[in-house]
């Protein structure tokens, strides 16, 4: 798509860095876009793709950095400046209306009119030649947006940008809400767009789906460049993967325990299944051990843990807690039985953010302290304040609301919660997502301690090297399907990788 | 966006000064407390005394006017302590005013009142309250098992309630006959009449239930974020049926009281009553959208609204003028609060914001 002697680029950004109240999104960001290309950029969740598209379509103004537009510096005040210039963005949530027609969409804000009266013939017409432009005469410039597919939606979205004299299309993660058909007639469109000329940053972490409409990679993690202009073709997926997740500090994992052999089954899913989710799953799980589901992102670990917990209700299969079997679907009975969890999104799952922690960490056992429903606050905030020494949860004071803790110590209300209660079985999901590295080692270390005293944990992470590090055995899990159960000091990040590559490929 | 969100949502934050001395000083911690919270509702309730005070002088302030102050907020009080609870959930029960009338019409139908004279006055009380408590229960079961927004589940509720009211009344007054329960009614205890016992130990079991037992807490946990409180094992669905039967058997209390007051059960008791007990509940500093709820801010949201009734009565003014004025009070307060729980959590959250506020 560009020869060796490279073109100018279109787009240009350098040391591009941004930050909100506290928290540092792009600590310096490096792009650069050629004429014509399909730039894919890549990064996990919070890497800063985000930001750095609104950046580059004028909703935030950057702290730092400069933006080049065909070699000269610009700035991009507000949105209009940088459709203007010719960038526009297609959001992840399609910014259509659903009331108004095709060819409404497509003007919208820069209506066709004379005086307020739309010229509704022309506006039809020029619609009409833009879809056809992206391969979709057929769409209809009268029809109502609301009836249309997600798939054409975009297609509508792509035409707005085309009816604005673009020469950029930023699209963030168009293929999300896409099924597989629908995501190949996308890459059509796109190939038509860069056949005209135009440039297209593709903002993804799908890797098979970047392999096939990329032309060149940006990788960034962390708000951090660590890859510019890779080529598709020679950049082995394994190298993204390293390039995306790769930890540059060292990880300070306990030391294993080996679980007695004659340590009893705690946990036991048996031919567990959720329809539209994973197949059927069946494993077992020792007091004191600890077993890793490690997988990417998307492969439906979290379903398979809500699932046990009964916060999902399987189609098949059973679970049991010590020999008892649980009810499909029910929370409680999971919790009365003995298990707990520990959410993946620890404010929006976990936390009540605005109670005091003591409130927090009782969650689930307050009823335990009341007496004839009268609740006992005083031994309440004993317990917690407990747990607080044991866990060195900081700040130590049990009427804190839970909201003004950092991470880490968030965390520990949850495992505290779940201390409090003496649940035998643990699910643990994403246990170190927002905490910093000096805590996670010390959550490490809590597990460890747990799992030593007898509980039997889960452990859910979307950094193989946490699972492998932290976990006994290890199942790993792609596409809502057990690909291997190992040991875990019998595999590596690489053995995992390959085995999900492999499971994708197949 | 997600990620951006997550990430400013995380403050690592150092212990904020003054928060963790909770001995330090007593006034300013009790300030900072609920109580504190209820302080500008207070000096708002005192100011209109004193309006009250100045241009009525002893005809507004005597015993004989602050029993009808309290008279007057009793019944609307009663119904507003049970939206309290469904709105500290972070629910809304619309049908409180239309299921208060249709317990008024239930209970005094010559049925019901003969039944009653031949046994006990009681009986009309348990009809009313079973009705009430039916009403919640068809609210909560469908909200909560049907899964309907309980906004409409309980808009439909007042429409239906009401229809029901006139179509068993045939639009037409029916008056208590039954001497007892009339008597029972008119009571006084202490030189205090029964009804505004009434509204006082339903505000205290209601203060205690809320802030002092599992079900409250449940209702609070529910409120503040329900998602976390189904997955620690909180019988969430099961929880909000609880609260709007208890929704309805406040309603139900209320007609009780109602017929008494009125001596009379008509399908029109109880109109827009929603509408002033959600204003008074939000006046008083429970959050609309749940997890954090005051039984004391209720009282005092109530006693503001009929004070506020009294002092423009006293003084011969339009009633339209009243409304008016209770319009204002209920954007000003609600705009205050705002400001208040803005600046309480934030300042703690965000200390780089300080500067541009």
């Amino acid at each position: 798509m560009f020869e060796e002697d490279q073109p100018r680029p279109l787009l240009e950004v350098r040391g591009l860095t941004k930050g909100f109240a506290g928290v540092q999104a792009l600590k310096g960001v490096d792009l650069q876009v050629l004429p014509g290309e399909v730039h894919c950029v890549m990064g996990q969740n919070g890497a800063g793709k985000s930001t750095l598209i609104k950046t580059l379509s004028g909703v935030h103004q950057p702290d730092s950095g400069e933006i080049r537009w065909e070699g000269k510096p610009i700035t991009l005040p507000r949105p209009t400046a940088a459709l203007d210039l010719g960038i526009a963005t297609m959001y992840q949530e399609l910014d259509v209306v659903d009331g108004l027609s095709v060819a409404e969409n497509i003007f919208l804000g820069h209506e066709r009119a004379t005086g307020g009266v739309l010229h509704v013939k022309k506006a039809n017409a020029i619609a009409r030649t833009l879809l056809k432009r992206l391969g979709h005469g057929g769409l209809s410039p009268s029809t109502e947006v609301g009836t249309l597919s997600a798939a054409n939606k975009q297609i509508v979205s792509m035409a707005r940008a085309l009816s604005r004299d673009t020469r950029l299309i930023i699209m963030d993660e168009p293929s999300a809400i896409l099924d597989s058909g629908e995501v190949s007639n996308l890459f059509r469109v796109v190939r038509e767009l860069t056949a005209q000329g135009i440039a297209v940053v593709y903002i993804s972490h799908r890797l098979e789906e970047i392999r096939q409409i990329g032309d060149r990679i940006s990788v960034i993690k962390d708000g951090r460049s660590t890859a510019n202009g890779l080529n598709v073709t020679d950049t082995p997926k394994s190298e993204l993967i390293r390039l995306m997740t790769g930890r540059d500090v060292e990880n300070v994992f306990p030391e294993r325990k080996p679980v007695p052999v004659d340590a009893p089954v705690v946990l036991e899913v048996d031919n567990l299944e959720l329809f539209g989710h994973f197949d059927k799953v069946s494993f077992t799980v020792r007091a004191g051990e600890i077993l890793g589901f490690a997988g990417l992102v998307g492969s439906k670990r979290s379903e398979i843990l809500e699932t046990i917990y009964g916060a999902r209700k399987a189609s098949s299969g059973k679970v049991s807690v010590q020999g008892k079997v649980l009810r499909p679907g029910s929370v409680t009975s999971a919790v009365n039985a003995g298990i707990g969890l520990s959410p993946e999104e620890r404010k929006s799952q976990g936390l009540i953010l605005d109670e005091p922690i003591f409130k927090n960490v009782t969650l689930s056992t307050f009823e335990r302290f009341a007496r004839g429903g009268y609740l006992n606050e005083s031994a309440e905030r004993g317990a917690a304040r407990e747990q607080i020494t044991a866990l060195e949860l900081r700040p130590a004071d049990p009427d804190r609301p839970a909201r003004t803790l950092s991470g880490g110590n968030q965390q520990k209300i949850l495992l505290a919660r779940w201390l409090v209660h003496g649940t035998p079985v643990l699910l643990l999901d994403e246990p170190t997502r927002g905490v910093d590295v000096g805590a996670r080692a010390e959550i490490y270390a809590l597990i460890r301690k747990l799992a030593a005293a007898g509980t039997a944990i889960i452990v859910v992470s979307s950094e193989i090297e946490e699972v492998l590090g932290l976990a006994d055995n290890v199942l790993v899990i792609d596409d809502g399907k057990v690909l291997t159960q190992t040991k875990a000091s019998d595999i590596d990040e690489h053995g995992v990788l390959d085995l999900v590559m492999k499971g994708s490929a197949a | 966006m997600s990620e951006q969100n997550t990430k400013v949502a995380e403050p690592v934050i150092e212990a904020p000064a003054g928060h963790t001395t909770s001995k330090a000083n007593p006034l300013q911690n009790l300030l900072k407390g609920p109580a504190g919270r209820s302080l500008g509702l207070v000096i708002a309730l005192a100011l209109l005394f004193v309006v009250g005070a100045v241009t009525s002088g002893d005809r507004f302030l005597n015993f004989e006017n602050m029993l009808t102050i309290f008279r007057y907020a009793s019944i609307i009080g009663v119904i507003s302590i049970g939206v309290t609870f469904v709105i500290t959930a972070g629910g809304i029960d619309l049908s409180v005013g239309s299921v208060l009338g249709l317990t008024t019409v239930i209970a005094s139908l010559t049925s019901v009142q003969m039944a009653a004279t031949q046994s006990s006055w009681i009986l009309m009380v348990l009809v009313a309250l079973a009705v009430g408590v039916v009403a919640g229960l068809i609210n909560g079961v469908v909200i909560a098992y049907g899964n309907v927004v309980a906004f409409i589940a309980t808009l439909a509720m007042l429409v239906g309630a009401r229809g029901l009211a006139e179509l068993i009344s045939g639009r037409s007054t029916q008056i208590v006959t039954n001497r007892d329960f009339l008597r029972v009614m008119r009571a006084e205890v202490l030189g205090v009449p029964l009804l505004i016992w009434i509204f006082v130990i339903v505000a205290i079991a209601g203060w205690f239930l809320l802030n002092r037992t599992t079900f409250g807490r449940r209702t609070i946990a529910i409120g503040g974020n329900l998602e976390a409180a189904r997955l620690a094992g909180i019988k969430v669905k099961r929880h909000l049926v609880y609260l709007y039967v208890l929704a309805g058997l406040a309603a139900g209390i209320a007609g009780v009281m109602m017929l008494g007051r009125t001596t009379a059960g008509t399908s029109t008791h109880g109109l827009l009553y929603e509408l002033d007990a959600i204003a008074a509940v939000v006046v008083g500093g429970t959050l609309l959208i749940g997890g954090r709820g005051t039984i004391m801010g209720t009282v005092l949201g109530v006693l503001i609204f009929s004070t506020l009734t009294n002092v423009f009565t006293q003084n011969n003014l339009d009633t339209s003028v009243q409304a008016l004025a209770k319009g204002l009070i209920i954007v000003v307060a609600v705009l205050l609060q705002q400001r208040f729980a803005a600046r309480g959590p934030r300042k703690r959250e965000k200390p780089g914001l300080r500067k541009a506020a």
